[in-house]
Parts: structure tokens; sequence; C-alpha cells
């Protein structure tokens, strides 16, 4: 089957400097794909493109088999975009805004009405139908706008940075959606650069740092291939340093703490607290943090 | 990159962009529609009947007479100009609609193009609502003066498309009050508005003809109202036609290149 999306050398200039610097990927129909990394990784550009907002500067790019600079209209009907920062209607109330956005999109008006209280309900705002935008939460305000993308019925729906700023409560909500749209077969592509969300929602992500593409697979085979099955932080003390120098293993210094990464971390860890006897010791499963520090570095970054 | 003169294709999914600001001002239609009416009634009042009972008549026109499509003209310029700065600012800038709208099949083009059509909109509706005041004032003759409705679509596209290209290049919308205070409040005055620009000393006569849109739609306007044709309508017509095309063009490629990057 061939992708709903594909990049190849693609790259994006904005002036002097390169935001996306030549990188291709591949998004499969019906899966969740992530774009994971740090702000300015080049993630939102990307999804600009991907959405004909903004032109690419070099490479190839297609969506759903067109060309975002030939068929930008027929591509745009046929996705659903949820940006990064809030731009709904504040004219109107939150059923008037699925409206007024589906006649952007030439829907019938009695099938935007039926779409538009299906699409409340979908995201659980049924009682604010009538409620102006300004009055939301900032988690209704998000899942308004999820209801927005969703008017067109998208084949692919474009999320960035779709969970900034929200509590653990309406975090969840968001995922639970976006899990119940894949599994209705929609084609969901998010940017995050919540390690944990991109962990649980996507079934392949890249990881992304200075525009280009660090890494690409499934979170668990990455978490598997890069750090293993466990890390073990232990408080750096001089004895815990001369202990792993002796057991020749390998450590990160990480200034108060030194970092282990090992596939079979529990005996390590019990060797290393027998021998050294270190005050402090955890063992915890490798996450895509893990993946992310070591590939890209554990320096703060400029603007971070 | 597209030339700042290339013309730009709109589709007619641009009157989706005017339909959304209609909806909003019928929403808000009291507030809308009163202005119109008090705003004719002041001028008619204050300068008409005030300052009218010591000029008496201008060329063998009554005073009141003489401002009567100047209200108008100013009014078809105010609406569109202000609608397409502080307005049209408000909606890009701050409520970010334009980036709403263009993840849809509406394309910058068409939103702008719809933004300019509902500025011109605005001028339309302000001149059919004053219209009827001054016809019970009987300081404007009818039906010749109905035409100051189409009229005012023109005139509404030309300050529309005007007022655009500031907005596409205004840092913030502070800055927009420089517009608002060197271009519109001496044009509103000197454009041969409420004395005829005869008055003027020769050299500010040609540049109000030449350079001060106000100057056609005020000319024009005058000559539906009085009415008092002559050919000249077809010199003040022509220009506005040709400044509209240019205005409106520029103003979609500014925009395109202040919004696409």
């Amino acid at each position: 089957m061939s992708p709903v999306i594909e990049a190849i050398g693609l790259k994006k200039n904005y002036g002097t400097m390169t935001a996306v610097n030549g990188i291709g990927f591949a998004v499969r129909e019906g899966e969740i794909f992530g774009f994971l990394g740090p702000n300015g990784a080049g993630k939102t550009t990307t999804m600009k493109m991907i959405t004909c907002i903004s032109p690419r500067s070099a490479g190839t790019l297609t969506v759903l088999g067109m060309d975002p600079e030939q068929d930008p209209a027929a591509i745009k009907a046929r996705v659903g975009v949820v940006p990064q920062e809030t731009n709904l209607d504040p004219d109107f109330t939150c059923r008037d805004n699925l409206l007024t956005y589906a006649r952007y999109f030439d829907i019938e008006k009695n099938e935007a009405a039926r779409r538009a209280d299906d699409l409340l309900a979908f995201v659980q705002l049924q009682d604010k139908r009538d409620a102006p935008v300004d009055k939301l939460s900032g988690g209704m305000k998000r899942r308004l706008i999820l209801a927005r993308a969703l008017v067109n019925n998208p084949k692919i729906l474009i999320l960035d940075e779709p969970t900034i700023g929200l509590d653990p409560h309406a975090r969840h909500l968001i995922w639970e959606r976006l899990k119940a749209l894949k599994a209705q077969g929609t084609t969901v592509v998010l940017t995050t650069h919540y390690m944990d969300e991109a962990a649980r929602l996507c079934d392949r992500l890249v990881i992304m740092d200075y525009g280009r593409i660090l890494v690409e697979g499934a979170p668990a085979a990455l978490v598997q291939e890069y750090i293993g099955e466990e890390v073990i932080e232990v408080e750096k003390t001089d004895a815990v340093i001369s202990c792993l120098k002796e057991m020749a293993v390998p450590f990160d210094d990480l200034g108060d703490t030194v970092e282990i990464t090992h596939t079979g971390g529990q005996d390590i860890g019990r060797m290393l607290y027998d021998r050294c006897r270190p005050r402090k010791i955890i063992t915890r499963l490798a996450t895509l943090e893990d993946v992310f520090l070591k590939l890209a570095g554990r320096e703060l970054r400029e603007g971070a | 990159m597209t030339g700042i003169l290339t013309i730009p294709t709109v589709t007619r999914r641009a009157w989706k962009v005017w339909h959304r600001n209609l909806l909003v001002f019928v929403r808000t239609w009291q507030v809308n529609f009163f202005p119109p009416f008090v705003e004719a009634f002041l001028y008619l009042t204050a300068i008409g009947l005030g300052i009218g009972t010591y000029v008496g008549a201008i060329d063998g026109i009554p005073y009141v007479n003489f401002i009567a499509p100047a209200i108008l003209a100013i009014a078809v310029m105010n609406s569109a100009f202000f609608e397409c700065t502080y307005g049209s600012y408000v909606r890009m800038y701050y409520q970010k609609s334009f980036d709403a709208m263009i993840a849809t099949p509406l394309s910058i083009e068409d939103v702008i193009a719809g933004e300019l059509l509902w500025g011109a909109t605005r001028s339309v509706m302000y001149v059919a609502i004053m219209l009827p005041v001054l016809a019970a004032f009987g300081v404007i003759s009818l039906p010749a003066s109905l035409i100051a409705i189409p009229l005012a679509f023109l005139g509404g596209m030309m300050f529309a498309g005007i007022a655009m290209c500031f907005t596409a290049i205004t840092p913030g919308i502070d800055t927009l009050n420089y517009p608002a205070f060197l271009f519109i409040t001496p044009m509103t005055l000197f454009s041969g508005t409420f004395f005829p620009l005869t008055l003027l000393p020769a050299a500010l006569q040609y540049f109000a003809i030449i350079v001060l849109p106000l100057t056609h739609l005020v000319a024009a306007t005058r000559m539906c109202t009085l009415p008092a044709f002559s050919h000249s309508i077809l010199l003040s017509l022509a220009w506005m036609l040709m400044v509209t095309m240019i205005s409106c063009i520029i103003a979609i490629n500014l925009m395109k290149r202040r919004l696409i990057v």
C-alpha cells in the first residue's frame, strides 16, 4: 500500500535559517505517526508544509498522492488540522464555530448541522453547544478545535502539539478520542514534545532535532534498540564510580547522579547495591526520553 | 516569489469569508444599524443648519445639499477603510481567523478577497441606511441619488484595497493610526467635501485630483445627488476603477507575502 504522506529530502529555509533540513518519512494509512522533538526541531514547519500552508524550499512531498503546491484545495478538503495555537472564532458559539467551518468545506447545511451535533457529542461538549467560545476552559477549547478539524470527515488528521498546556484529565480525553479515530480508520499525524504522549499513542514515530530526523521506528523498538530494558540511576559518589569502573560497566555522568542503561538491569543494580552500598539507587523502565537524550545530547538548548 | 502586481487567483470561495463576516454583522445588527442614522442626522444638523445658515449657498446650491453627498462619500471611505484596517487586523492577528480559514480549501487569496468584498459591503450598507435620512431632509434628489449605492460599492472596494495594503505592512495595530490620521483625516477635509476644491491654491487642487481618492468619490456622488452630471464623472469613475484594481491586487499580494512564509 502506498503511503498517505511521503517526504523525500524535504527542506525548508526561512531566509538564511534552515528549519527543516532534508528529511524523509512515509506515513502509512490508518496509523498514528508522531513527530517527537524539542521546541525548534522543525516539527511545526513540517506540519505546515504537509497542510499546504507553507511552501517547501526543496525536496518532494506528496499528501494522498497529491503535491501540496499543485492541489492545495483538494488536499485540504481531505485533511483535518488541529493547530498549536487556538484559533477558534470568538464571534461565534461552539456549534456555530463548527457550522461556519463546515461552510468553508462546502458541506451542505443539514449535513453540517448533523455533523456538528455528532462531533460536539464526540468531544463531550454537547452541553456547551450554545456557549460562546471565550467561556470555555483551555481543555474544552482544544476539544472544540479537534471537533472542528473533523468536520470534513478527514482521511488524515494532523495535530500540532494537541495537548500542550492541558491538565491530566483533558490530556487523557484527547488521547482516548485519537485512539477512537484511529479505530475508525483515520490516519493520525501528530507532533509533540511530550515523550510519554508519543510512547502512548504512536504506532511509529520519528525523533527530530535541529531540522533533521535522528531516528525512526516504533516507540518500544526504539527504546529497546537504543537503551535496553531498564535504566539504573545511582547517586554519584567516588565509591560508586570506582565500583562501576571495577565492574567495567559503562555509565553516563549526569552531575549528581550516574545513569546505567542495561538490558538485564536488575543484576547490575543488585551487584552495585551489594558492592558499594550507595545511599540512593533507582531502577526504572527505559523510556523514549532516554532515547532522545542519548541521541540529541543533554545540553540545554538555546531558547529552551 | 510572486511580484507585487501579479494578478492573484481568487475563487468563488471568497464569498464564504464575506458570509462569515455578514453573519457576525447581522448578529450585532443593533450596534451596526444605529450609527449611520445618527451620523447623517448629526452632520446635517451641525454643519447643515449651523454652518449652513452663514454660508447659505455654494455656486447656487444650498449648503446642506452641497455637503450631503460628501457625508455619503466620507461614510463610504470610513466604513471600508476601518473595516479593512482595524477589523481585518484583529481577525488576522488577534483572532487568527485567517490561519483557521486557510487550513480549509480556502486560499489566502480567497480570504483577503472576501475581506475586501466585505469592506465594500459595509460601505454599501452605510449608504443605503443614510440615503433615506438624507432624502427625508430633502437634501438629495431621487431617483438619481440611488446611483450612490453602486457607487458606494466601487468606492468601498477602493478604500478596502488601500486599507488592506496598510494592514499587510503594519508592524502592529497601533501603527494603523498613522494612515488613519495622516491620510484619512486630511482627505476628509480637503477633497471637495465641505467646500469646493476651487477655493484651494492651484497646486493643492491638482494634488487633490491626482492623488486623493476621496476627491473622485465626492465628485461622482455629488453629481448623482444634486443631480448635475457632467462628462467628468467618467474621468472620476475611470480613476477609481484603476486605483481599485491596483490597490486590491497589491493588497492580496502583500498579504500573501506577510502570511505565507
